[in-house]
């Protein structure tokens, strides 16, 4: 074994997986691609000694199986990546890990793993919640049993985790694969080619290359040898569904006895009334309704509230900045673009982080206590009448924070209708990326006052959010006729005993989501900022000197005092400029809908991701009103020219918002829609959907409330 | 009797599976002949269920669960 290794790391769902990946590798984890697919890749590194020398692991989490017979095309994903390393020695070792309270079923997907012929380690977790169930695993018959190493952990308190850190370094046995049960002989025509074209995959290895190649297409471009097995299987008729379930029953019965053996009563008052007992309450006929609105509703509430404070700060804190830096600097060109371009820009967009930190952070703790399960459960019936299933409904709720991972969070949906529908809708849900905006217009057109009650501001958010899922609803709805599909719709789902939440994995989950969010957004607002602020500072021909010299006529003359002047000289040089010219050129099309060509600038920005909207409102009114320090004085300081009408009324505002929560800005959205559907017409009906939706919601608002 | 008519508290045993795109998978999640179940609870709108099998709590809708067979323990 090298000084270094690759650890793929597999287990059932549910089984405290992504738990022991965290509590191996803490902080050192980044998100890559799978090769020739854009899933997400979870790989961490931390490092052992062995035998008195530095060990690099690479650890690779994968989604979680049941079985090596994938369903779903994540667990496609996981299984390929395990029958790959059959052939190519992509990983040096596995590690499955065991749920011990539900020992069973998952030593039956460990027993296919082990006899796949790849170097198996055993990682049994929840130990501590077999003994509160009343049973112990005898750790070592399991391990003598199929040959392979056996550690018993408890990775949410991190007992066994150093244990299973000094036998990693150890070298895996194959283990005990040829005594153990064996699957049924395939027919004998395809057998005898095991034997002459693949000597190097094991019994069951071989086994798992047949049923896969029976269920390709006919005409995938193949290899020599696997189109010989391919007509083979053909020619004979070869039914892998009978075979697999034949495999599945037989290879349970195998288990039965092993199972008897190591399971150990420990105390026959078995102690699992508390998942049951809040189950009663979470999922009661009307209780299990009102809890999870009532939920929804307090994250809701305390997204505006919590928030508020740290975002006063960073506000602050961009002001002095861009003071001090106006100080600083010497006058001119490259001041401009520092403080009114960049910095203007990236304070639009930071400021909003305390509450994405804190919508994704009640995400996680849903998903990570088991109740959003419980969700998909109370939910499915209501779905099913949209055309979506209960699993559909965790897509929903994450696209509340980012619609990327949410799309493909749809792959754990089985029923392909369902998971189009799931991806066409979700990005209707109000990501985190339009919070901005939504903030910026309630607080600008929404009196913060109690209604109620209730922060008046935070009702009209969650109007905002419920109007997106209402909309996802209606869409999926409407879709379900036109989208045709024959495939049988199916909801077949574990409920997760209840977990208190682990802080360090949501901790982990909310750093890495942050990360990306910043270094993504970051990277195109900085580009849109100098971009912008270039086209907002100059302009065609020599208008703006033309505009300077009136005016300095006017400062002379005495009619006008200078800051009115300079007030005056920005105001018009905007209007002249490129980006002025380019607003008003759409001004037409979106007059209608209450809008003007400032406005406009931003829609032609924010194209590309709505977050770049609030940025380019920064960039835009910094170069326009120079009295007023914050965005939200600004723009309640504007007025439509030459009326005594503010610009930012109550139906704009809401035209603004309903605009916003309807089309399709982002360009990640498409690309991972045209992933994840292979090709460019789902995104593209989608876009145009989403944005007939945009205009004439905002048309109507406008043409309701002015 | 089928899965799908359990009420809640009585114990059954798994008979058979009828043959169907499903079975496989719910073989895999432990519905195989011989199993204990009890009904664990109804969601809200009467569908899907939730059964105890093999240690833990599985969900199904009512018209997967109508292809389970299953007798009652204590008949």
């Amino acid at each position: 074994m090298t000084s270094s290794v690759r650890i793929a790391l597999i287990g059932n769902p549910n089984s405290g997986k992504s738990t022991l990946f965290n509590a191996l590798t803490g902080l050192n984890q980044k998100v890559a691609n799978f090769p020739g697919v854009t899933v997400d890749k979870h790989e961490g590194k931390f490092s052992i000694l062995n035998n008195g020398r530095n060990m690099d692991c690479t650890l690779v989490d994968l989604p979680g199986i049941y079985s090596l017979y994938p369903k779903s095309i994540d667990e496609k994903i996981a299984v390929n990546y395990l029958l790959d390393s059959t052939r190519k020695t992509t990983i040096d070792k596995v590690i499955v890990v065991i749920d011990a309270s539900n020992i069973k079923r998952n030593l039956f997907l460990a027993s296919q793993i082990i006899q796949l012929g790849l170097p198996t380690m055993l990682a049994v977790n929840m130990v501590d919640v077999a003994a509160k169930e009343g049973f112990r695993i005898d750790i070592k018959k399991l391990s003598n049993y199929f040959g392979v190493t056996c550690v018993a952990l408890n990775a949410r308190s991190g007992e066994g985790i150093e244990e299973l850190k000094n036998v990693i370094g150890e070298a895996s046995p194959m283990g005990n694969i040829e005594n153990w049960y064996q699957p049924a002989p395939l027919p004998d025509a395809v057998q005898l080619l095991a034997k002459s074209h693949f000597p190097h995959l094991s019994n069951y290895g071989f086994v798992q290359l047949v049923c896969s190649l029976s269920e390709q297409e006919a005409q995938t471009s193949d290899n020599k040898e696997n189109s010989i097995i391919k007509n083979l299987l053909l020619s004979i008729d070869f039914d892998s569904m009978d075979y697999k379930q034949a495999e599945t029953l037989a290879r349970y019965q195998a288990l039965a006895p092993l199972v008897d053996q190591i399971k150990i009563l420990t105390d026959t008052q078995s102690n699992k009334n508390f998942t049951s007992k809040i189950d009663r309450i979470l999922t009661h006929k009307i209780g299990g309704y009102v809890i999870f609105l009532g939920i929804m509703f307090l994250m809701f509430q305390a997204l505006f509230s919590w928030s508020a404070w740290p975002m006063e700060k960073i506000d602050a804190l961009f002001g002095l900045l861009n003071e001090e830096l106006k100080l600083l600097l010497p006058d001119g060109i490259v001041c401009d673009l520092i403080t009114d371009g960049i910095l203007a820009g990236l304070n639009g967009v930071l400021v909003f982080i305390p509450q994405i930190c804190l919508l994704f952070f009640f995400i996680a703790l849903l998903e990570d206590t088991g109740y959003m399960a419980r969700v998909s459960f109370i939910t499915d019936r209501l779905l099913k009448i949209f055309g979506l299933n209960g699993r559909s409904i965790i897509p929903l709720i994450s696209g509340a924070a980012c619609a990327v991972p949410a799309v493909m969070g749809a792959r754990t949906i089985k029923n392909q209708k369902e998971r189009l529908l799931t991806i066409l809708v979700t990005p209707l849900m109000s990501c985190s990326a339009r919070l901005p905006v939504y903030a910026l217009m309630i607080s600008l057109v929404i009196p913060y006052k109690i209604f109620y009650g209730f922060n008046l501001q935070g009702l009209v958010l969650m109007a905002l959010y419920l109007i997106g899922f209402v909309a996802a609803l209606l869409v999926a709805f409407v879709l379900k006729y036109v989208i045709k599909s024959k495939e049988r719709s199916y909801f077949v789902m574990e409920l997760p005993t209840y977990h208190l939440p682990r802080l360090k994995n949501i901790g982990l989950q909310l750093i890495e989501k942050i990360k990306l969010f910043v270094t993504e957004a970051g990277k195109v607002i900085i580009a849109i900022s100098i971009v912008l602020w270039a086209l907002a500072s100059f302009g065609p021909g020599d208008n703006f000197k033309t505009i300077e010299s009136k005016y300095t006529q006017l400062l002379t003359e005495g009619k006008l005092d200078s800051l009115a002047c300079a007030q005056q000289i920005a105001s018009e040089q905007l209007e002249a400029s490129y980006a002025g010219h380019l607003g008003k050129l759409i001004e037409p099309i979106i007059s209608p809908i209450g809008f003007d060509w400032k406005i406009g600038i931003a829609l032609i920005t924010s194209f590309a991701a709505r977050e770049v909207f609030v940025g380019t409102m920064s960039t835009i009114y910094a170069a326009d009103a120079e009295n007023a320090n914050t965005l939200k004085e600004r723009l309640s300081e504007e007025f439509i020219s030459g009326t005594n009408t503010k610009r930012y009324t109550l139906a704009t505002g809401l035209s603004l918002m309903i605009f916003y929560a309807f089309a399709m800005q982002c360009m990640s959205t498409f690309a991972v829609v045209m992933r994840e559907t292979n090709g460019f017409k789902w995104p593209l009906i989608q876009f145009i959907i989403m944005l007939g939706m945009a205009y004439g919601g905002s048309y109507l608002i406008y043409q309701l409330f002015s | 009797m089928l899965l799908s008519e359990l009420r809640p508290n009585q114990l059954a045993t798994i008979q058979s599976i009828d043959n169907s795109e499903l079975t496989l998978q719910l073989m895999e999640m432990g519905c195989l002949p011989g199993e204990q179940v009890e009904l664990y609870h109804i969601a809200p709108l009467g569908d899907p269920i939730a059964i105890t099998i093999s240690g833990y709590v599985l969900c199904l809708r009512k018209s997967e669960a109508a292809a389970i067979r299953i007798v009652l323990n204590n008949d």
